[in-house]
């Protein structure tokens, strides 16, 4: 991110990361959530699901903000994201 | 771990699956419809809100929103055509420490059901009612219903709707809820969150949300549900407290979203009580 005027305790905020599950065969394909993922880090996969849908994927799994947009979007509780452990962040 | 194996793993751990009758999962509900989406939301509220979910209970009519009553694994009935909230008033009355949703649709709610709608308001009915409003008669093949707007094409209307829809707001307002709003599924978290306040706040509640109908409404208007969701981010403007006489459906001017009425009167249980049950 970047700053006009670094924040004093920009060193010590840490961003939330999170981890994106598929719940592949639910997913009938709107794409709402690769449109509206506020990092644009879903797509569309080649593969199909059961029901002929191309569920999303993830192109880059360390920049997940753990919004839970892409959760709260899906009409079909298909995609979910949880915290990192905190290894993963940073 | 590479997310795509997580995915396999992850199956069935969605923060919802608690609620939802993951059996009956997916649901009928079309590619890209906004019935899920708000489903999901109310879900969401009735989950977060901190009430015991034991004393929860959805009622809905019949339409395509009326299967959601299915597919909530919490007590719920799916009542005959428009009889959603006489159900539900029916529920209340019988258990008043219950916390009684009706999540329906337009058709459901507004046509066959409108005079149960009033009334209840009128009343003060104390329950929390969520219409999805996706302007058509999506189940029965995309006819024309009470809220689809002036000109849109339907089935019923294949030169274009020459009727004016309601302003369900605006009906809910002068009928006397005492909680009125609006969102759309793109503003699942303030929708969310009207739907806690619904809930726990007591009196009619009246949450409006519109939604795409992508197979019947969007097909026939020249609307793919991601435009749709563009005009839901574009064409609309927050305004609390606005005034009801401005809450109009019309994507050609802004539609205005938002908080509209929240306020308290007497309950109907509670005037019954003050007037036919007096103590000796
Ligand atoms: S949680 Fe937010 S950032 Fe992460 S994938 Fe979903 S929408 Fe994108
Ligand atoms: S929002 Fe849900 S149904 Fe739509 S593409 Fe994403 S995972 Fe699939
Ligand atoms: S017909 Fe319309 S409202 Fe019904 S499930 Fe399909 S998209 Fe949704």
């Amino acid at each position: 991110m970047e700053f006009w005027r670094v924040p004093f305790d920009s060193e010590a905020i840490e961003v939330s990361r999170g981890i994106v599950y598929i719940i592949e065969d639910r997913c009938k394909g709107c794409g709402y959530c690769i449109e509206f993922c506020p990092k644009s880090i879903l797509a569309f996969s080649s593969r199909f699901n059961k029901k002929g849908y191309h569920p999303p994927e993830l192109l880059d799994h360390d920049i997940c903000v753990n919004c839970h947009y892409c959760e709260i979007i899906c009409p079909e509780f298909a995609i979910y994201s949880l915290p990192a452990p905190l290894e993963k962040t940073g | 771990m590479p997310a795509a194996t997580k995915t396999r793993a992850a199956h069935q751990n969605h923060p919802l699956e608690d609620l939802i009758r993951s059996d009956r999962i997916p649901h009928i509900w079309c590619p890209g419809c906004g019935i899920g989406t708000a489903f999901s939301a109310c879900l969401s509220a009735m989950k977060g809100g901190g009430r015991n979910l034991e004393k929860m209970c959805m009622v809905s009519g019949i339409g395509c929103s009326g299967r959601a009553a299915g597919y909530v694994k919490l007590d719920s009935f799916h009542t005959t055509h428009g009889r959603a909230i006489p159900f539900a008033t029916g529920l209340k009355l019988g258990n008043p420490e219950l916390d009684v949703i009706v999540f329906s649709g337009d058709g459901d709610l507004f046509a066959i059901g409108g005079n149960h709608f009033i009334h209840a308001a009128r009343r003060n009915m104390d329950l929390t009612v969520i219409c999805v409003n996706n302007l058509n008669y999506g189940m029965t093949g995309g006819q024309a219903a009470a809220t689809t707007p002036h000109l849109a094409k339907t089935t019923t209307t294949t030169a274009g709707n020459p009727e004016s829809p309601f302003n369900l707001p605006l009906l809910a307002w002068a009928s006397g809820a005492t909680y009125v709003a609006r969102w759309t599924i793109l503003h699942t978290r303030e929708l969310t969150e009207c739907i806690q306040k619904a809930i726990s706040k007591s009196g009619f509640s009246f949450i409006e949300v519109l939604g795409p109908c992508p197979i019947n409404y969007g097909r026939r208007n020249r609307e793919k549900p991601m435009e749709t969701l563009r005009l839901y981010q574009e064409q609309t403007i927050i305004r609390n407290n606005a005034d009801p006489m401005d809450l109009d459906v019309d994507f050609k001017k802004k539609v205005v979203l938002g908080e509209f009425v929240d306020k308290q009167r007497p309950t109907c249980i509670e005037s019954y009580d003050r007037t036919c049950r007096l103590p000796e």
